[in-house]
């Protein structure tokens, strides 16, 4: 019983958070801004909806699976944020910085 | 010996991940794992870096304290988007320091870096790391070097 109710608090809160990083994406000014929202959906919010999974399944080979998700997501996330925010600069995609003017989309 | 650790490893995962104990599903679990351990040890992919079992002991602490400021960043970069009027961001772009002596602990660094929502390494140098940062606070925060020093004393004691 209160296994479930700690298991929904921490899907509800990740699917919140999911939620949150959408909304980011549409919110922030550039490209290199919603890489950020992106992560926090790459990070808490996965943890946190795994944790809930996790709990949900107990002591079993589905527990083991999902901390092995847990581990190469947090390897594998931070290498595609990486990749794209390198090719981005790559390809002469300039960020907007902070006293920038405000310019039309471009 | 690195090899043979590798495939009891690599055994383990096979077992717990099947679930069956039956010998047909074991015998193909050893002839996997040999082949992949041969493939490996061919391919020369098993060293100290793609493989660091020395310092997994050490890795728990620093997951910690990992964890503690990914959840920090999270709850400010929410904030920030939560904003009402227009999301309030300050977006820079700052050089910081490399101060990692192996090429681990650099990736390390740049990925735990990475990992926190709010700051993006874009570009990585034997001795500088390019940084997109959200805001001025978690800049500046990065600029003290603090992450770096955290990785030297719990991962590579030093």
């Amino acid at each position: 019983m209160i296994i479930d109710i700690l298991s929904w608090i921490c899907l509800v809160a990740g699917g919140a958070l999911g939620i949150v990083g959408g909304i980011g994406i549409h919110r922030f000014p550039d490209f290199y801004s919603r890489l950020h929202a992106a992560g926090i959906t790459d990070t808490f919010c996965a943890t946190l909806i795994l944790l809930g999974l996790g709990l949900q399944a107990g002591w079993s080979i589905a527990a083991f699976k999902l901390a092995l998700i847990f581990m190469f997501l947090f390897f594998t996330s931070p290498t595609a944020s990486h990749a794209l925010a390198n090719a981005a600069l790559h390809s002469g995609l300039q960020p907007r910085l902070d006293g920038d003017e405000r310019e039309g989309s471009s | 010996m690195k090899s043979f650790n590798f495939g009891v490893l690599l055994f383990l995962c096979w077992i717990f991940l099947s679930g069956h104990l039956e010998p047909l599903l074991l015998g193909l679990g050893v002839a996997s794992v040999a082949l992949t351990v041969f493939l490996s040890r061919r391919m020369n992919v098993i060293d100290h870096e793609s493989y660091p079992l020395h310092l997994s002991s050490r890795f728990p602490g620093f997951f910690l304290y990992l964890f503690r400021e990914i959840v920090k960043a999270n709850i400010d970069v929410a904030k920030r988007i939560l904003r009402w009027r227009g999301a309030s961001v300050s977006p820079q772009m700052i050089q910081i320091p490399q101060s990692q002596e192996t090429n681990l602990g650099a990736v390390i660094y740049a990925n735990s870096i990475t990992l926190t929502p709010g700051t993006v390494t874009i570009s990585l140098s034997k001795d500088s790391l390019t940084v997109h940062a959200l805001s001025k606070e978690a800049a500046g925060k990065l600029a003290t070097g603090a992450m770096s020093k955290e990785i030297s004393n719990r991962v590579f004691d030093q």
